[in-house]
């Protein structure tokens, strides 16, 4: 099967990825062992004691003691050596160095909201140094949900109202894919995001550039990016209305009136999706949104009014 | 549903009014009214199955909407787990062959058994109801805090399966009461099929976890309802707890499902190696092991959700444990072959399909079960062609086996061998293709529930697509020859495959609606074939009932 | 149905060999039916005991609100009518119609006396706006209980949990007396004596059970 690194299991990128692959790959090809010979043995049987005369009736084999304590014996002690084997891998995945790196998470429908010490909030993309173990310390603000990064063979489930944490050690700069794999409604598998990997360098300036204020429509743009899973700015319908050139207009809702775009419509809709739906879409935006601090909520404001 | 040309009475011919049939106390035609229901039940989740399989076939939308989507395979699971694969082989297997093969006239309490059936039924439809009063989505898991979030159709999904529940507990409950109680005389433990066993085993766990089901709905119902805070966050209440109650009956619920497979192929494959089944008593009492340790393995449903890194060991560790006697009972079917006299028919295709597909199905399960490796798997497609593995390629396929083999008892007729082997085939392959790829598109990171996907993952999705087609033309073509077998198939004999149980020896075909003229005694064990040589010294078809004295 | 034993007793249904036989069977079901009902209790005690360990000062505090003296009437009711049942068996057994009608309906009356008491106390609950659920808000004075006292974190679950336990287990009693009326009605057409009393015997054994079931939800709920 060529390149099994490609064919089974994504690149292994993080430090006890490689150890999860060679737990894997044992009891994949253990397991591939027994498996061609349970067959094997089967079509031989099958043909080697084909009814040939429809007066036979065989007589019973007597039953041999050693052989059947064999086959109870060696499956036990071989799922027991891999049992104590991925015991010893998963607490290590458990135990995350004392000086990891730590970045809050919070998942709320549907979008990955990433926060850094320094500050920082990002949306799409989760940046990490290279080469320094991080710790995501991760919760939830609506449903749950639940933090997955093949690469790194990580997973986590978000809880609401509860910290659960995980922890890795990026070996290779790159990008890596971020799904949800709790299942948490409608846009459930737009849920997604990337880890930029980046070298310690790089990810001091990133951070440094990153916490110099914004102005308001640039911090709003920032923000946008998890609106944007549901609203276009291209005039495009998605799960959501597109919110390009709406401000100053007239928005017809689902209950047959019509209210004007203004700031606090915006805000209203962002605090209070369900109050005012706009006609034609279903009231599913989620709430989680209200969290933002008013500094946000300006920026996202003042973003949305200047989409043209 | 034609005479039998000797004109004698059997249970189908002794009163054909609807009303003899709705209102029936006898096992028999209880069976064949569940085998009609659950029938609908899986053609129902079938088209849904096709239709998620068709919208999966391109990234983005290809069918339906996102929501539509969720829905589908929302309902799909819930048809067909609930009111599918849960009452399947016991209630239409368990109920047609149990009493037969024990030698007791009926199962200990007949009324309750047609109450079951209308309990069902009740609790089916008004599952399906949810259907028309709104949005049910969340997978048939209904995890906290997303299912009590959304629509109301959450209220009648959970009361539907709280009623079916009932169903499952009092089938089961009256099982366990007709083993103990209405064997025939000289049908001692040792003896009895394993079939009967694994029946006995399900219906222990029936009557043990379904309770716990009944609880966990209840409170969900009620969570949802009146907002009690149990399971609700935002209330106080812990997700966690829910998943917890949900796997307690959930799991063991997984034997539900799998233990009377274990007890068709273990028939299947005496019977058609014309040999003692091998390591019999192991076979017997590892199901009723199974059973129990079933209930102390819920937690590794949970690996990734927050419970303690303890409780995630002990359950792994008791997980493995339970590998292996199921191993082993694999091990023991493919040497009943071993120096037997094996005879490739229809429903013996399907127990070889079965060695197949249920040992792939195994293997990934023990994988599943390391916890380092399970973290990485957990939630993605490899889950998925698991439990497909497990449940389609082993309960289903098992299934299909013991409806092939008692066909011809139940209706009196044959089916044709040349189109039963085909379908097998179709079968076979069409599953195959269907779950196989989903197991590398898993490992390779494809979570599970995934309305879009990234576009590397389409050849696999594609692959899968076709299998499913395939796959459900086997299932249309089994469909078409038994049907077609009840107007023009061959009248069938006693007993065409050469078995040795009661169900082949002592009675007619069809049955006499009071399965026997004369109480059997039973002199050897069901699989004791160089015992019965008599039988077959001719080489031709048994064609006379043999009478308990001989 | 066919069946041509002379000696075929009117109660024996024709797919059991022996009166024996069939005794054994309802028995061993009405075990087992007994089996799933404590299950279907343990997952509401495990509720319970997980709450209580999360939040033991709450789910003290808590149950001060409910009147052990009434939980304590409760439970001498329904330990006399186990009494009643116990005996109207006895009497079957020892083929006196007379004693066992009346043990039967002493018991009826019994579980009736125990939901009556029951109401008045969900009521004067109700009344203080302590719901399970949503509409749970206590407020009010009343035999100078100050039952805004109770409108703290977590004692929505407890008053949950009180009213799904109390609420299945009343139920419970409600489907005895259902019960107890059928074969109340059995007896005096006298269908039952020595050879044949099983319902007796089986409704008997699903009361004690649901008097035992009361006797751990009780303390639990009302003592401790």
């Amino acid at each position: 099967m060529g390149d099994k690194g490609v064919f089974w299991l994504p690149d292994a990128m993080s430090t006890f990825a490689g150890e999860v692959d060679a737990l894997f790959w044992f009891v994949f090809w253990t397991s591939t062992v027994l498996f061609v010979a349970v067959v094997a043995a089967k079509l031989y049987f099958m043909f080697r004691y084909k009814r040939r005369d429809e007066t036979s009736v065989p007589d019973p084999v007597h039953e041999s003691k050693l052989l059947e304590s064999a086959w109870i014996v060696v499956p036990t002690l071989l799922v027991l050596f891999v049992f104590i084997w991925g015991f010893d891998v998963y607490l290590r995945m458990n135990t995350a160095p004392p000086d990891a790196y730590e970045i809050t998470v919070r998942g709320k429908q549907w979008a990955w909201e990433f926060e850094y010490a320094e500050g920082v909030t990002t949306f799409t993309e989760m940046y990490v140094p290279v080469g320094r173990p991080v710790k995501l310390v991760m919760s939830s603000s609506d449903v749950l949900h639940s933090f997955f990064v093949p690469a790194f063979r990580v997973k986590q489930d978000l809880v609401p109202n509860r910290y659960s944490s995980v922890w890795f050690e990026a070996t290779q700069t790159g990008e890596f894919q971020i799904y949800c794999t709790e299942y948490c409604g409608t846009a459930h598998s737009a849920m997604l995001a990337k880890v930029v990997v980046v070298s310690e360098e790089e990810f001091a300036s990133w951070i440094t550039e990153q916490s110099q204020d914004l102005p308001p429509v640039e911090l709003g743009a920032q923000l946008f990016a998890q609106c944007a899973l549901c609203h276009a700015v291209d005039g495009t319908t998605k799960i959501g209305p597109a919110l390009n050139g709406i401000f100053g207009t007239q928005q017809k809702l689902t209950d047959g009136t019509s209210v004007l775009v203004d700031e606090d419509f915006i805000l209203e809709s962002i605090l209070n999706p369900a109050i005012k739906v706009a006609e034609g879409f279903q009231p599913i935006m989620p709430a989680g949104y209200s969290g933002m601090t008013p500094k946000q909520l300006d920026g996202l404001v003042a973003y949305i009014k200047s989409l043209k | 549903m034609s005479e039998s040309a000797s004109g004698t009475i059997n249970y189908l011919n002794h009163d054909k009014s609807i009303k003899s049939w709705l209102l029936t106390l006898d096992h028999k035609r209880i069976g064949i009214m569940y085998l009609i229901a659950v029938s609908l039940a899986f053609l129902a989740g079938g088209i849904l199955a096709i239709l998620v399989r068709i919208e999966l076939m391109a990234p983005g939308e290809t069918i339906m909407s996102a929501d539509a989507y969720n829905q589908s395979f929302t309902l799909h699971a819930v048809l067909m787990i609930f009111t599918f694969i849960i009452p399947a082989v016991p209630a239409v297997m368990g109920n047609f062959v149990l009493p037969l093969q024990i030698g007791a006239k009926d199962v200990a309490f007949p009324r309750l058994n047609l109450a079951s059936f209308y309990i069902y039924v009740l609790g089916a439809v008004i599952a399906m109801a949810a259907l028309l009063v709104g949005r049910i989505d969340g997978g048939w898991t209904f995890y906290t805090p997303y299912s009590t979030s959304v629509g109301d159709g959450i209220l009648f999904v959970t009361t539907g399966v709280f009623v079916m529940g009932f169903s499952s507990i009092l089938t089961g409950l009256n099982f366990i009461v007709t083993v103990h109680k209405m064997r025939a005389p000289g049908l001692t433990w040792n003896r009895l099929p394993l079939f009967i066993w694994s029946i006995y085993a399900t219906a222990i766990v029936q009557v043990l976890a379904t309770p716990v089901i009944g609880i966990t709905m209840l409170l969900l119902f009620l969570e949802k309802f009146m907002h009690i805070g149990i399971f609700d966050p935002a209330l106080g209440g812990d997700p966690v707890l829910f998943q917890h109650f949900f796997w307690f009956y959930s799991h063991p619920a997984v034997y539900i499902m799998i233990l009377p497979a274990f007890g068709i192929i273990s028939d299947l494959m005496g019977t058609f190696s014309r040999h003692q089944v091998s390591g019999y008593k192991f076979v017997a009492l590892s199901s009723v092991a199974i059973a129990f340790l079933g209930f102390l393995v819920w937690g590794h449903h949970m690996f990734v959700s927050g419970q303690s890194a303890t409780s995630s060991v002990v359950f792994s560790l008791i997980t493995y444990l339970i590998g292996i006697p199921t191993g082993v009972k694999v091990i023991n079917w493919v040497s009943t072959m071993y120096r037997g006299s094996v005879q490739l028919k229809t429903p013996m295709l399907y127990a070889i399909a079965f060695l197949f597909t249920f040992s792939i199905g195994g293997f990934t399960g023990i994988m599943l079960g390391v916890l380092a490796i399970d973290i990485h798997l957990h939630d993605t497609y490899f889950v998925v062609a698991h439990f497909h593995y497990v449940m389609m390629g082993g309960n289903v396929i098992a299934a299909l086996g013991g409806l092939h083999y008692w066909w011809p008892k139940i209706t009196g007729k044959m089916f044709n061998e040349k189109l039963g082997k085909i379908a097998a085939g179709l079968v076979f392959f069409g599953f195959n293709l269907t779950f196989f790829p989903q197991f590398i598109m898993g490992a390779q990171g494809m979570p599970r529930r995934y309305y879009d996907y990234l576009p590397e993952f389409q050849g696999y999705h594609l692959l899968s697509t076709y299998g499913s087609w395939v796959l459900a033309a086997g299932l249309f073509l089994i469909l078409g020859y038994l049907l077609a077998s009840l107007i023009n198939g061959k009248k069938a004999g006693l007993n065409p495959w050469g078995a040795l149980t009661l169900e082949w020896t002592h009675t007619t075909t069809p049955p006499h609606p009071h399965n026997f003229l004369e109480t059997p005694i039973v002199t050897r064990g069901a699989y004791d074939f160089h015992l019965a040589k008599e039988l077959f010294a001719t080489g031709e078809e048994v064609s006379e009932v043999v009478t308990s004295t001989h | 149905m066919a069946n041509a034993h002379s000696d075929h007793p009117a109660h024996l249904q024709h797919h059991f060999v022996s009166s024996e036989q069939q005794f054994d069977a309802a028995k061993m079901g009405m075990w087992l039916f007994l089996v799933t009902e404590i299950l279907l209790f343990s997952g509401m005690f495990v509720a319970y005991i997980v709450y209580r360990t999360w939040h033991p000062e709450v789910f003290a505090h808590s149950a001060e609100l409910l009147d052990p003296f009434m939980g304590g009437l409760n439970t001498i009711v329904l330990l006399a009518s186990s009494f009643t049942v116990a005996l109207g068996i006895h009497y079957a057994q020892k083929d006196n119609k007379k004693g066992l009608v009346i043990n039967l309906i002493l018991t009826f009356l019994f579980a009736l006396t125990f939901l009556v008491v029951k109401y008045f106390e969900y009521t004067a609950k109700f009344e203080h706006g302590v719901f399970p659920g949503a509409a749970f808000d206590p407020h009010g004075v009343s035999h100078g209980v100050d039952y805004a006292l109770y409108n703290i974190p977590y004692a929505r679950q407890f008053f949950s949990i009180y009213f799904v336990m109390t609420g299945i287990h009343g139920f419970h009693v409600l489907v005895g007396m259902g019960l107890f009326t059928w074969i109340t009605i059995r007896a005096l057409k006298g269908e039952f004596s020595s050879a044949y009393y099983t319902p007796v015997e089986n409704c008997g054994l699903y009361w004690h059970l649901v008097d035992i079931i009361w006797i751990f939800l009780f303390p639990l709920l009302y003592l401790i």
